[in-house]
This record gives C-alpha cells, structure tokens and sequence, in this order.
C-alpha cells in the first residue's frame, strides 16, 4: 500500500510539474528562449486566488477564474514590454531578461505581499477518497490535479492540432521565416503562446499551492526551475514530452525520497536527468516529435 | 527614440525594484530607533534579526521587547547614569543579509550586539563578532555553532543540546510515545543540530526511533513523502526540530493524510498559532518547548505581558521575553563592571566577557541564571501544549 501512495503523491506533484513545464515548453518551441519568468507567474497566480479567496471570501471557481486572466494579461504585458524588443537579439540577451524579470516579479510580491508565509486554503473542498479499507488514502488534491494535468494536456493538443491558431503556432515553431512568407502574424502568435503559458501557470499556481500550502514571493522558483528541468527531461519544445518529463520527475522524486534518501531525492533526480540526457541529448521525446509547439 | 525612452523607462523600474528591499530595512531601522537627541552621550545597542520572512514573528518579538526593555531602563535612569540608545536591523534570517545588517550598525557606532535571533544568521555575525571584539548576547540562536570558539558570544536562550536532550527525557518520563517518528531540517544548523542531541539521548532513555527523515532548504513544501514513511513505520509521536512555517504545512498535510500522531516541536514552534490563515484547529495538542509562558502568574511576567500587549499588541512569545531579560543582563554585567559608554566597544567586549560570568539573574525566562566560558545559559527548557487555540503549560 505504501508504494502506490507514493505513486500517486508522485503522479500528483508530477502533474504540477507538467502543467509549469507546458509554459516553458510552448515558449520555447515557438519563440526558442527560455522564459526564467515563467515560475514567478505562477506565484504571482496563485497570490491573487489566495486575495480574492481568503481576503474577498469568493467562491474557488471564481477566484481562479479572475487569476487566470490577470496571469494571462500579465504575459502577455511581459511579453509586449521586455522580450519583443529584442527579437531581433541573441538568445543569450534574451536569456538574461528573463531572468531580470524573474527577479523583477520577485521584488514586487516582496513590496506589495511582504515577505511573510501565507499558508494558502486549498481550492479543492473534497476530502478525497479511502480505498481498500482505509489503507489506501488519495487526497481530493491528489485526483484534481491529475485530472485536471490530463484535461489540460489533451485540450492542448487538439488545439495545436486542428485549429488556425493551434497550425500557425506549428508552422511558426518550425521555420519562422516561411511563416511570415505564408501570412502568418508571428507576432501575435507569439503574444497568444504567451497569454496560454501564462493562464496555465495561473491554473499551477492554485493547485502547487493547494498541495503544498505555504506561499511566499519565493514559492515559484523551486518549482519553476524543477518543471524546467521537466521540459529538458521529456524533450524540450514537445508538448508530451512535457507530460511525460513532468510525470517521471515527480515519481522518481517522490519515490527516491522513500525508497533511497529524503535528504539525496534532489540530488538522485538530476543524476537521472544527466544519464537521459547522455543517452539520448534531445530528451526523451525531442525527436520523434518533429511538429514542436 | 521610442525604444530609449522605453529602456529608460525599463531600467529606472529595474534601479526602483533594487530599492525594494532596503526601504523595509530603513523604516525598520527608524521604528526600532530610541531618542538620540542633542548628542547626547549614549550606550549604543544594537539588534539584529528578522522582522519580515520566514521567521518574522520572532525578530519582530524580540525587537519589540528590546525596545520596551531600553525604555524603561532609560526612564529608571539608564544604566551606570547613562541612557541607552537602540537601533534594530533586519536580516530576514539570512546569513548575508545578516553581516550587512552588523556592519550597518556598525557605521551606527554600535558598542554591544543583542543578536542574532536566529542561529543560521548568528552562525556568520558571531565570526565577525569575534574578529572585532564586538560583545554578543543572543537572545534566541541556540545553536552552539554560534558559540563555539567565540569567546565573546553568549546565550539567552537554552543551547540545542539542551533541548534536544529535553525533549527526549520529557517524551520519555511522561510516556507520551513507543515509537518515535523524526522530521529535520539537513540544511539548517539549528534543525540538525537539535536532533542529533534529541537522537542520542532517545537511544539513551529506551525510546525507538522508527523513522528519521530530512528535508532541505530547497524542498521545504512537500511533506507528504516523509509523513507517509512515518505513518508505515507506524510512528505514533513525531518530533519536529525546526521553525513554525514549515511546522503549519506538516501539520497541514498530515491532516490532508489522516495522520494523527503526537506533535512534538521545539521552541522554533512558538509562532505556531500567529502564521496568517492558518487553521489553528491543526495544531491542537502540539508540545512545543519554551522557557517562558505568557500566562504565568508571578508578577514579573503580568507586568511584561501587559506592557507589551498595550504597546505593541499581540501576546509576547519566548523569543520576546528572552530579549528583555537580554537588556536586563546587560545592564547588570555593565554595572558590575563600572562602565562608562566612553569606552571602546574592544573595552567592553574584555570587560563583560568576565563579568557576564559572575551576574546571576532571575528574569521572565529563568531564576538564577548564571553563564560558563561557553557562553550558555544555565536554564532547563519548560514544556507547553497548544489548547483551545493558546500556548498553556503542562507541568
């Protein structure tokens, strides 16, 4: 019984993972940069379900509904403001801010929130599930967050897939150039992978914090950098590389914290990162993908 | 054009977000401030420790009862004829941030150091401390990082061992568990430095540890891995050496789990019941240990509590009651030494080193305190339990 908790607790925090990694990915893959922002979004998301939650009494729905569409807004202002105008620049130029945007988000919440823990009310009221006779416990967090991981992932490919905006976003990922030949707004394909990466970082920001319910300017980059690493991992630019990469990373952080050492488990997670990526450099999923959204 | 003005505009919000962090540390400076006026010949004391973060409520507790302290020492007279002036900086119980506050208050003219609260951030003062010759009395870092091989630092507050060692005998001697679960800190000095002392006087007393899991600094949010692990080893008392903002999410999570065994923090859970939203039904029957409950009865400890409560609001916590008896401490050490505030702080980092060692004093956190070469204190630990939403004693 022991082992499928913590499958499930890995599943879990593995779908969060997956959910941050989507933004880093479609990011990357349309725009080819690495957007170190993306984990501060996600605190800022989850700061605005916690005031319209616990300092407004709205409903969850709601709250993350309004979160949402500021996180999306604020993309797309990131977007608009501090990397459109160097699109024309080096990736390294690019690289650098990011993560001054990052540290930008960061001061902010510290101005406005201050830098005390807030500890965060799950948006999730289900108490969850017993299973064979109260041994097996899966929390109401636990089954959400996975489903709603999966809900998101195949609602995404179908949008790649098979709508106008989801092909331009395709044809702009793999050569930008034709794409503007054939009539396609680059920019404001690259503005709508934005306000997506983002509103799903509102979405992540709820369910990281309702898992894990502390929240501070901070909270975002840990897992930030971990989902990242996730992207890496399933081969970065691949959308279900993102899936699966998230997926593994939470398991086998999960399950190393149990089975092997719960002071190594970060440590064992980057050793199984760097092996991947010897034996196969593009992640797990960087190749056979070949439309990279 | 437009894109310079528009970089311009950038950069002057970059410069501005720089300045975020030092504002809060100059208005904390200017509120922990006392009456400097006319050039005045002062004591010139200085505080360090955090009054925003993650462990905010201590810093702000022992701020405030430093200030209360030097206020009435002023109004009695000040100490051997002269006032004391007080400024407190914030470190937000960060290492670096830490040697900055001190070497700010330097530049202020700081003669003694009441600091640091927390022990990490007194782990890099305390070095710095000693190469100066700055006298340092903690009135919260428990560590022995924090004193060893310092000369110069001593302690309020019980060392680690201390109470680690306590709080096995307790556990023991009231038969509150078989079966020990253990959840610390690895990054932290304070954390893994309680459980080592916690961990061998367990083995000593007959106590069986059945789990002993670690987290760091950097996966501090999700404890439902090492919860689960105790909760199989079937646990039915977890000890939990570390401070009280990771103490809510444990408590939250094993909530979430349906674990329910016997709580047991250390001091570094007092704060418990103050963390913003959180549910204080969770930590109903949580022990956590402290030399100081703020509903005792003796006289010295009402005067204190209502001073407190009626100018900075709030009930004080041990943290708090340790900085004021720190203000009493020195006051007594500097007037058996027979100081004047003409002296060098090197003068006076000499002459209390002697003499703290000769002061015995009954404060709010002890009677007959009396300190080694060690710089410790030679109080024992109390137990409290958290009821009905307040810390209450148990003895």
């Amino acid at each position: 019984m022991g082992f499928l908790t913590y499958l499930i607790n890995g599943l879990s925090l593995g779908s969060v993972y997956a959910i941050i990694a989507l933004g880093y990915t479609m990011v990357y893959g349309i725009a080819k940069m690495l957007n170190f922002a993306h984990g501060d979004v996600i605190m800022i998301g989850a700061y605005v379900v916690f005031m319209c939650m616990s300092n407004s009494g709205m409903p969850a729905v709601v709250s993350i509904v309004i979160s949402i569409v500021c996180c999306t807004a604020l993309g797309m202002i990131i977007e608009k403001i501090a990397y459109k105008p160097l699109r024309k620049a080096t990736n390294l130029a690019v690289l650098i801010t990011a993560i001054g945007v990052s540290y930008f988000l960061q001061n902010m919440a510290l101005m406005i929130f201050g830098s005390n823990p807030v500890s965060f009310t799950s948006v999730i009221k289900w108490q969850g599930i017993a299973l064979a006779g109260g041994a097996l416990k899966i929390t109401g967090n636990a089954i959400i967050t996975i489903i709603t991981c999966v809900v998101i992932m195949i609602v995404l490919m179908w949008f790649v897939k098979n709508t106008k905006p989801g092909q331009a976003m395709r044809a702009v990922s793999e050569d930008k150039d034709a794409a503007i030949l054939m009539g396609i707004n680059v920019n404001a394909t690259i503005s709508l992978t934005f306000a997506i990466g983002s509103g799903l970082a509102a979405i992540a920001g709820a369910l990281l914090c309702s898992s894990y319910p502390s929240l501070t300017p901070y909270t975002g980059s840990m897992p930030g950098i971990k989902a990242f690493t996730a992207a890496v991992f399933g081969g970065i630019g691949s959308i279900p590389g993102a899936l699966i990469g998230g997926l593994l990373l939470g398991i086998i952080e999960i399950l190393a914290k149990a089975y092997i050492s719960s002071q190594l488990a970060d440590a064992i997670v980057f050793a199984v990162l760097i092996i991947v990526l010897l034996v196969k450099p593009t992640g797990i999923l960087g190749k056979q993908i070949k439309e990279k959204v | 054009m437009k894109k310079k003005a528009l970089s311009l505009a950038l950069c002057a919000a970059m410069a501005a977000s720089l300045f975020v962090g030092c504002g809060g540390k100059e208005g904390a400076a200017t509120g922990g401030e006392s009456v400097d006026t006319s050039g005045e010949l002062t004591w010139r004391v200085g505080g360090i420790g955090p009054i925003t973060g993650g462990a905010a409520q201590y810093g702000q507790g022992v701020m405030n009862a430093i200030q209360l302290a030097v206020d009435e020492v002023n109004e009695a007279g000040g100490i051997n004829g002269y006032k004391v002036s007080f400024n407190f900086q914030d470190d937000e119980a960060d290492q670096q941030k830490s040697v900055n506050a001190y070497n700010t208050l330097k530049d202020w003219g700081m003669q003694i150091l009441e600091g640091t609260v927390t022990s990490g951030a007194g782990q890099a003062v305390s070095a710095e401390t000693y190469a100066d010759r700055m006298f340092m009395l903690t009135p919260s870092a428990s560590s022995t990082d924090v004193t060893n091989g310092h000369d110069n630092v001593f302690q309020v507050c019980f060392s680690d061992p201390n109470q680690g060692a306590v709080s096995a005998d307790y556990i023991a001697d009231n038969g509150l568990a078989t079966k020990v679960g253990i959840i610390y800190d690895s990054s932290d000095p304070y954390s893994s430095g309680v459980y080592q002392t916690f961990a061998a006087e367990a083995q000593a007393k007959g106590l069986e540890i059945v789990a002993t899991e670690a987290f760091t600094a950097d996966s501090k949010t999700d404890f439902t891995t090492q919860l689960q692990k105790c909760k199989d080893a079937e646990a039915d008392l977890l000890f939990l050496p570390f401070y009280y903002t990771e103490g809510s999410i444990v408590l939250t999570q094993a909530n979430q789990m349906g674990y329910t065994p016997t709580m047991f923090g250390v001091d570094g859970f007092d704060g418990l019941l103050g963390v913003e939203n959180f549910d204080v039904k969770l930590a109903e029957g949580v022990y956590l240990l402290t030399p100081f409950a703020a509903d005792a009865d003796d006289d010295a400890t009402k005067s204190f509590v209502s001073k407190y409560e009626s100018q900075f609001g709030g009930t004080p916590n041990q943290f708090a009651a340790d900085a004021y008896d720190g203000v009493y401490i020195l006051k007594a050490a500097l007037e058996a030494a027979n100081l004047t505030p003409e002296a060098s702080s090197e003068e006076i980092c000499e002459a209390l080193i002697s003499e703290i060692q000769n002061v015995t004093y009954d404060g709010l956190t002890g009677e007959g305190m009396t300190w080694n070469e060690k710089g410790e204190v030679s109080k024992a630990p109390k137990a409290v339990i958290i009821k009905d939403g307040a810390y209450a004693s148990v003895d």
